[in-house]
């Protein structure tokens, strides 16, 4: 049960991780406003929720939101910033994030919502021996369609391409057709949109509130651990983090009550980097210099 | 698609005018001026650091110089991005290789050609009509023709970091022509390359220039001067981002300056061919 319920969140968390995965590898830039943009996602479709819109509709009204949310932000905060350091950039997501923050608050407030009624029951069903509760059954399974609707996207479409050859070799990218404007504003807004469904997802596990956001940062180590750059990686990261995870709020919380479930994952990665600074599939880019 | 006519052959189809490009004080282009004539190989030769490299990349839009006016087809193009020229179908190479290391040799070249693509979906034989005959169209063309042309049949599902640099240079070229372009930036080709490699890449671009079914006007910089001499119809003679002479290759082997300046010793002259 401990395992399963881990790889179901796991499968969340890599979710999200992908995002986090496109911005790295089509900009080279460290999105620290990830967790809000996780949070704004479970707002934004608990709020579509409450006012009757079905639930797999509210998530696809979501990503909409996603994408427009996306393209704005490219548009205003980072489209004059290409050519600038990275690090200038990466403050920037910061300030984006404080931004958010506020937002959020103005508009949401800060209480504890639901999704009310429950949309899917938290009764344990089962398959052969394996026990699992429906709602983390269903949360995984609209990630991993998700997920695999934007590999899709990646591998078979000419836009797609044009955001790999990017990541690959920008100078190239550019000399030969790829509009860079296009290519920023586009992973931008897979990035809102997969960080937004994370969040309607864990949202909807737990109910919403900042700690959703909190959870949007909690796989920073899972995109770490899988390699900044790797797509596999961050779903191997993310189905790791949310496994450990659940292992350290079963077994250590008794020892270290509190907050172990959320700082193993960070504890864990701290020493593992020590061992493999570039993660488990990081490596190619050292192989490549 | 071109509101500008068709260049006839033997026409400028590229031109720039007193360009200036600086780098902080390094004066990379110091009023230089380029007229390509479609159908032309037209070189440009220089010591390192001339700004040959400079110039490439202010034709194909990575760096806008500072003054002076560049021309495709008539069509100023100063301010457009490189991808709209590349668009307008000027494609390139680089000296430092910029291969899609990750990528198989054919994505590589796939890549060159995505931007004639109309529809968005790439494969995937749910996507019937319009799209699907495009596609196959397409991966006709890149397979059967620039596969053959450059010979590289037997690689085409390697990944290209992997590849002997020689392949590498070879395959960057087949991407820059995959993108169908009119006038297309070779900068150093056979830098790196052994005799016989050279040979070939030499090869390679007489045909991409002659034969009917490319006709391609290439602008080429190269150190080996065997190949520049033999294969070129104009020269340009950069010095420190200065011209120092641009005409017919004899003619250019002949001016004092130009052995002084670039050639240096007569030795240097002597082709490896
Ligand atoms: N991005 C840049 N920033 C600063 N200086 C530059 C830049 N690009 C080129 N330069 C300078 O401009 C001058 C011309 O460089 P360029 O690369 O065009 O030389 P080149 O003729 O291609 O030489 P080589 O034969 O070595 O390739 C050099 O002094 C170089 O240092
Ligand atoms: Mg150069």
């Amino acid at each position: 049960m401990t395992l399963t319920t881990g790889i179901m969140v796991g499968g969340i968390y890599a979710l999200v991780a992908l995002g986090w995965v496109l911005i790295y590898k089509c900009s080279g830039v460290l999105n620290l406003a990830m967790g809000e943009l996780t949070l704004i996602g479970a707002y934004v479709t608990i709020s579509f929720y409450s006012w009757g819109v079905p639930f797999v509709l509210s998530i696809l009204c979501t990503l909409l939101v996603g994408i427009i949310l996306g393209i704005l932000v490219e548009r205003i905060f980072l489209d004059k910033l290409i050519g600038e350091p990275i690090l200038a950039v990466i403050m920037v997501t910061v300030g984006i994030s404080y931004f958010f923050k506020g937002i959020i608050e103005f508009i949401w407030g800060t209480d504890i919502r639901v999704f009310t009624p429950p949309v899917f029951s938290l009764k344990p069903f089962s398959i052969g021996f394996l026990k699992i509760s429906t709602v983390y059954f269903w949360s995984f399974v609209l990630a991993i369609v998700l997920f695999l609707v934007f590999v899709a996207f990646f591998k078979y479409t000419r836009w797609g391409l044009s955001m790999q050859a990017t990541a690959d070799d920008e100078t190239a990218a550019l000399s030969l057709g790829v509009s860079a404007r296009f290519v920023y504003a586009a992973s931008w807004a897979i990035a809102f949109m997969s960080a937004g469904v994370g969040g309607a997802l864990l949202g909807n596990i737990n109910g919403v509130t900042v700690s959703v956001g909190y959870l949007g940062l909690l796989v920073l180590p899972a995109v770490v651990l899988g390699g900044l750059n790797s797509v596999p990686g961050a779903i191997v990261g993310g189905l790791l983090i949310g496994v450990l995870q659940n292992f350290a709020g079963t077994y250590l919380d008794a020892y270290f009550p509190g907050g172990v479930k959320d700082v193993f994952p960070f504890a864990f990665m701290t020493v593992f980097l020590l061992f493999m600074p570039y993660g488990i599939w990081g490596w190619v880019k050292i192989e490549r210099m | 698609m071109n509101t500008t006519g068709e260049v006839q052959a033997g026409e400028a189809i590229l031109k720039l005018e007193d360009i200036y490009m600086a780098f902080g004080k390094v004066q990379a282009l110091n009023g230089v001026d380029l007229e390509v004539k479609k159908g032309e190989i037209h070189s440009i030769i220089g010591p390192n650091g001339a700004g040959k490299t400079v110039m490439m990349n202010c034709i194909n839009g990575l760096y806008h110089p500072q003054k002076g006016t560049i021309y495709f087809k008539g069509q100023k193009i100063n301010g457009l991005s490189p991808h709209k020229r590349a668009e307008l179908g000027i494609s390139r190479t680089f000296q430092k290789l910029e291969l899609y290391g990750g990528m198989t040799v054919l994505d590589n070249i796939r890549m060159g050609s995505h931007i004639h693509l109309k529809s968005g979906i790439l494969s995937g034989s749910v996507f019937m009509g319009k799209t699907k005959r495009e596609e196959i169209e397409e991966r006709k063309f890149i397979e059967e023709e620039i596969i053959d042309l450059l010979e590289i049949e037997g690689i085409r599902d390697q990944v290209a970091h992997m590849l002997p640099y020689g392949l590498q240079k070879r395959v960057e070229l087949g991407r820059a022509l995959a993108l169908r372009p009119e006038v297309i930036l070779l900068d150093e080709p056979m830098a790196g390359l052994n005799l016989e490699e050279v040979e070939d890449m030499a090869r390679f671009i007489l045909d991409i220039n002659e034969e009917e079914r490319w006709k391609v006007t290439c602008v080429l910089v190269e150190h080996d001067m065997g190949v520049v001499m033999d294969i070129s119809h104009r020269v340009l003679v950069l010095d420190f981002g200065n011209m120092v002479d641009d005409g017919p290759p004899e003619e250019v082997g002949k001016n004092p300056k130009v052995i002084k300046a670039y050639l240096g010793e007569e030795d240097l002259y002597i082709t490896r061919r």
